[in-house]
């Protein structure tokens, strides 16, 4: 018999189970394409996964836009893109906005607090409002974990954010390497790796991740699910595009929800040990009772509450749901 | 009572298009875009709890 043979949650439980690795890019896409009846099957195995090299406890992450819209860049999915005419208008939130945000989030249990712009990169208007939100947000008793998410980064903007206490940047590869230049034009894929790179040089947590629905193919899903398993990062952030009006991408289907479950514990095999985020796209695509099997199914770690453009279901349903699945929530004393 | 307004806040349309059945259906994750008596597109500023959206002539909405 050979290895092509020989059944691919075999070697998954082989190799990511009781090992710990993660699965090679070639069975991340025979996973992929496992048929519906052993849909349940595949879950079973990356919840195993999840329990045995994370544990049952959760990360809740609450996210805010500091900057909405009027972006240069043009990824085609993204509402806040200025070059697509979509109903986003420009915004800044001012800091007693961020705080009262940071305390809104903190009040449901989470760890992390996410400040994201929409921008190709920071300038020095936007580092110093981040650097005066944090210090707010600390001068007001708040002990939450501070992420960022404002895009590319110089050597220095990476040194002064680190310097402000951000412990975790997020950065999305958005979507496998040969797909990105269809997705994006005004920047690369290499360009946002480097960024990459320089997070988790500089001692800051990564998180990475990307968007499914993108007109990928399924080897793309499997080549990108590889990728990142080269990246390794802290966390992977799942996102499940929701077609924005007025974007290039606004008649694209929302992935059946099958497909997506299938997405994500095939993306727990590929990355045992990472935070796996449900994120953006999570309330069209699973509804409730997807959610429930995405959690039962490889996903570690939730964003409440609202989105940047999108309103998510209330906290308290996603904080009842986990209480159902007897799913602890990671409290802020591990994670420091 | 939810009160229609001449023009649907998801999409900027009269809502006497009767075409708002998908603008319907993602109300829960959509926040108001346009302004239901003016159709200006609204700034809006969304938090982990709430939203809120001003149009520059007929002022602040909440949700
Ligand atoms: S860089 Fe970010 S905010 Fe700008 S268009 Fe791309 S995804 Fe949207
Ligand atoms: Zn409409
Ligand atoms: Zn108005």
């Amino acid at each position: 018999m050979t290895v092509a043979d020989t059944d691919v949650l075999d070697i998954a439980r082989e190799v990511v189970l009781e090992r710990g690795e993660g699965l090679s890019e070639a069975d991340v896409l025979r996973a992929l394409r496992l048929p519906d009846e052993r849909l349940p099957e595949l879950l079973e195995l990356a919840h195993q996964v999840r329990m045995r090299w994370c544990g049952p406890e959760v990360e809740i992450e609450g996210i805010i836009s500091l900057k909405t819209g009027g972006c240069p860049e043009d990824c085609h999915f993204c509402s806040q893109s200025g070059r697509f005419p979509t109903p986003v208008r420009s915004a800044w939130l001012d800091i007693p906005g961020l705080v009262k945000a940071a305390e809104q989030t903190r009040a449901t249990g989470a760890t992390e607090f996410c400040i994201v712009a929409a921008v190709r990169g920071p300038d020095k208007r936007l580092l110093s409002q981040v650097k005066a939100g944090i210090e707010a947000i600390r001068a007001s008793g708040n002990d939450i974990q501070i992420a960022c998410s404002l895009g590319m980064l110089t050597q220095e903007q990476v040194d002064e954010l680190k310097a402000m206490g951000v412990h975790r940047y997020n950065h999305n590869l958005e979507t496998a390497r040969s797909h990105f230049a269809n997705v994006v034009t005004t920047h690369t894929w290499e360009e946002r790796w480097e960024t990459l790179l320089m997070i988790r040089e500089a001692g800051m947590e990564v998180c990475c991740g990307g968007i499914i629905g993108m007109g990928e193919t399924v080897e793309q899903r499997a080549e990108f699910a590889a990728q990142l398993a080269e990246l390794g990062p802290d966390e992977c952030t799942m996102n499940f595009l929701i077609p924005q009006p007025g974007t290039p991408y606004e008649n694209y289907e929302v992935v059946p929800g099958k497909d997506a479950l299938r997405t994500v514990a095939a993306f727990r095999l590929a990355l045992p040990r990472a935070l796996l985020r449900f994120s953006g796209g999570r309330e069209l695509t699973f509804g409730d009772l997807g959610t429930e099997q995405g959690m039962l199914g490889g996903i570690n770690a939730i964003i409440v509450g609202n989105y940047l453009t999108n309103l998510g279901r209330p906290a308290d349903r996603d904080l009842a749901m986990l209480t159902e699945l007897n799913m602890p929530i990671k409290a802020l004393s591990e994670t420091l | 009572m939810t009160v229609l307004g001449v023009y649907c806040e998801t999409c900027g349309k009269p809502q006497a298009d009767n075409e708002h059945a998908v603008c319907r259906a993602r109300q829960e994750i959509n926040p108001p875009r346009y302004c239901r008596e003016c159709r200006r597109r609204m700034v809006v500023q969304i938090t982990p709890t709430g939203w809120s959206a001003r149009c520059s002539v007929h002022g602040d909405i909440e949700g």
